[in-house]
């Protein structure tokens, strides 16, 4: 218990420091992880939705598989984008490896099938209760699905956060793609990682610390937005 | 709803913005992407020589940090412009194989055997052919690298120059576990076990727990590294100048001086000595 | 044949329970009245009517294509604005923003809530509710407006507000189907009124006559029981 107390007060310590590098590895972090839960937003969000109101061959396959790749090993996505990306695979030549596109493009890739299951699943509650009245209003299945994702708004926010909370807190898929390059695509996971393969325990503690600190703020921030914009809007 | 097209507007707007920025950013930077080895990265090494190198060359040096086989394999794949590895054999091969122009030596440092200071094996001494004998006899827990890195390699040439068939020999004292250079450690000292190390990685590593230097100095355990620009016939996307101004100033007299400079706690980790 | 709307040999069998059978008749008042007791069957041959359920059996035939809009039971309010959600509807439709505007306020107005027009409609209390969700239908201007109990979960006081907007909505020209259990709102508000018992049709009678002078024994029964 001593040494999580010490990484604790290392935490505060680096964080009271306000450490320039420190600051980087966060800002990288977030910019990672909220460009690739946007994008996975505006892929997973759409896809969701028609999944839940539409009515098209291969639905069914692409529920279960929506559902089956909530649960991707980010190794394997890794991996999989990794050869893509390498200069010897089929988008080598945008040169995008180890840069934090790729890490971007890796992380939409793992958390898109989450926001579009948790998407779907909300989506469906809405149309139980829609359905007879869009229907009677002449809505078509697309318009439907634009009309009930607004109408969620509120409600898709957890799923956001969700794909979010994925894309931050994973390590296996970063690392591959991204290469872990000092000061290019270092970001809090794999620093953790490093610092645990050096036998410093108590900074990769910490670091551990700063981060889950980082995302109980961004989702303590959401959730204060989501009520005053219920309140506001709701 | 005219809300929904404002704000998917808005979102793919912003959507595109970020993407053009984090590529942005990298485009402007001149650099050139090295494959290495963790060893090397968690030594701190690189921490120490880059940055001096960046300065006098004014081009940045990516590292991306492997075992020894991964690099090797990252760079055949056309995904580093230099590759930088401890693995005479394997970088030899990798050249010959026309993946690489020319494989040149820049440093060694040594492997140690460490483990438990109580010694339960009686595998202290000055020989590390005699140490592993002892370790295999005793069936003391050892705990192997098993990831294609360069000291995994030199680890199974030591079994095999002392006359230890590991296959046939191989049991629950045998912790294969395919990791890096760090995380082995880490399990090492967990299990109080012995391992193959390099000093580098050893002289930065704080988790220690029980563990100590155990064999050191035989002759047989010092460690090339050797420097190879990734061949621009393979992937004509290689940095190729960039590549050898770095190779070159690696194996200049500032290189060498560079390398000879880093210390740990006083002692020296790396030794140059590149062939002019 | 002067009917709007003809229903032939209609059926709805769901899970093995047959809930609408062989049903075959012909609308043509201006404002009719579904009655029955709980279960017959109405708001099924509400919905059948309206397309929102297919039949199993028998068709359902408009002689000349008739725009139809439906008010339920529970309004089914979008989480924006009571204005807004008027404005939906319209926008279905193909109208233009302004126009769109214009109408939805007039609607409201119509309805007698202006002044909640920028409020949430998911906000509003239920009889408010149920009249944007009046005002939402009568914007479209609908030749047929279908209402499934449209008073059923409401105070007396709103019940005859959104009477009174439906007798409007009747007087400026649009044929209006209703179910309700409610007598007292049959008598009310219903030219004919079509009664049925476990999904099948038992009279269909102009609605002066029914109350007078029922022609089945169930009828009779249920006015009885509902007069109490």
């Amino acid at each position: 218990m001593n040494e999580i107390s010490a990484s604790l007060g290392l935490a505060g310590e680096l964080i009271a420091a306000g450490d320039a590098r420190l600051a980087a590895i966060v800002g990288l972090s977030l910019r990672v992880s909220l460009t690739a839960t946007l994008l996975s937003c505006v892929l997973g969000m759409p896809l969701g939705a028609l999944l839940s109101v539409g009515r098209f061959p291969g639905r069914r396959t692409l529920i279960v598989l929506t559902n089956g790749f909530m649960g991707l090993p980010p190794v394997v996505v890794g991996l999989i984008v990794y050869l893509l990306l390498s200069r010897a695979g089929p988008l080598g030549s945008f040169g995008l490896l180890f840069t934090p596109a790729a890490m971007i493009v890796a992380q939409t890739v793992l958390i898109t099938p989450i926001i579009a299951a948790l998407t779907r699943q909300v989506i469906e509650d809405e149309w139980r209760e829609y359905r007879e009245q869009l229907r009677s209003l002449g809505a078509r299945r697309v318009r439907v699905a634009r009309t009930l994702l607004w109408n969620a708004r509120f409600s898709l926010t957890t799923a956001a956060l969700a794909g979010f909370g994925r894309a931050i807190a994973e390590v296996g898929a970063v690392m591959i793609v991204g290469g872990n390059i000092d000061g290019v695509t270092r970001v809090m996971t794999t620093t953790i990682a490093l610092e645990t393969s050096k036998g410093d325990l108590p900074l990769a503690l910490a670091l551990g610390a700063i981060l889950i600190g980082v995302v109980l703020a961004i989702n303590t921030g959401a959730y204060l937005f989501k009520q005053w914009a219920e309140r506001r809007w709701g | 709803m005219k809300s929904i097209d404002k704000i998917r507007r808005h979102l793919i707007a912003a959507t595109a913005t970020a993407a053009l920025l984090s590529a942005g950013a990298q485009a402007q930077e001149r650099f050139i992407t090295v494959a290495s080895t963790t060893s090397t990265e968690q030594s701190g090494l690189f921490g120490h020589l880059l940055p001096a190198f960046e300065k006098a060359a004014g081009i940045k040096v990516r590292v991306v940090a492997l075992g020894t086989g991964q690099a090797l394999d990252l760079a055949r794949r056309g995904d580093a412009d230099v590759v930088f590895v401890h693995d005479k054999v394997a970088e030899e091969k990798f050249v010959a194989d026309g993946w690489g122009i020319k494989r040149q030596e820049v440093m060694y440092n040594d492997f140690i055997l460490v483990g438990p200071r109580a010694d339960p094996a009686k595998a202290a001494g000055k020989d590390i052919l005699e140490g592993l004998h002892k370790i295999e006899a005793a069936k003391a827990p050892f705990v192997s690298r098993g990831d294609k890195s360069g000291t995994h390699a030199a680890e199974l040439r030591y079994w095999k120059a002392a006359g230890v068939d590991l296959d046939a020999r191989k049991g629950p004292w045998y912790r294969d576990t395919g990791s890096g250079m760090g995380p082995a450690l880490n399990t090492a000292a967990s299990m109080n076990a012995y391992i193959l190390a390099d000093r580098g990685t050893w002289l930065n590593f704080k988790n220690r727990g029980e563990l100590g230097i155990v064999v050191e100095g035989d002759t047989r355990l010092f460690n090339q590294y050797g420097v190879i620009l990734v061949n621009p016939a393979k992937h004509a996307h290689v940095k190729q100048a960039d590549g050898q101004k770095f190779i070159d100033w690696l194996v200049s007299p500032a290189g060498q001086k560079a390398i000879a400079d880093y210390k740990i706690g006083g002692e020296q980790l790396f030794f140059p000595n590149a062939t002019k | 044949m002067g009917g709007w709307l003809q229903l032939e040999n209609l059926g709805l069998t769901e899970g093995g329970v047959r809930i609408v059978a062989d049903v075959t008749l012909e609308i043509g008042a201006g404002r009719t009245a579904i009655l029955g007791p709980n279960g017959a069957g109405k708001s099924t041959l509400l919905r059948l009517m309206h397309g929102l359920l297919k039949p199993s059996a028998g068709r359902v035939a408009w002689p000349q294509p008739l725009s139809q809009g439906m008010v339920f039971q529970r309004p089914v309010m979008l989480r924006s604005s009571a204005l807004a959600n008027i404005e939906y509807g319209l926008a279905l439709r193909g109208h233009a923003p302004d126009e769109r505007r214009r109408r939805a306020q007039a609607a409201l107005e119509r309805v007698g809530l202006p002044e909640l027009a920028g409020r949430q409609a998911k906000r509003l209390s239920g009889g408010e509710q149920q009249r944007v969700a009046l005002a939402r239908a009568w914007a479209l201007e609908p030749q047929v407006l279908f209402l499934d109990e449209p008073t059923a979960s409401l105070d007396p006081l709103s019940s005859r507000e959104v009477e009174r907007i439906v007798g409007e909505i009747a007087a400026a020209g649009t044929k209006i189907v209703m179910t309700t259990h409610n007598l007292g709102q049959a008598r009310r508000m219903a030219d004919e009124i079509v009664f049925i018992e476990g999904g099948r049709l038992l009279e269909q009678t102009p609605a002066a006559e029914f109350f007078r002078q029922p022609r089945t024994d169930a009828a009779r029964e249920f006015i009885r029981e509902e007069i109490g």
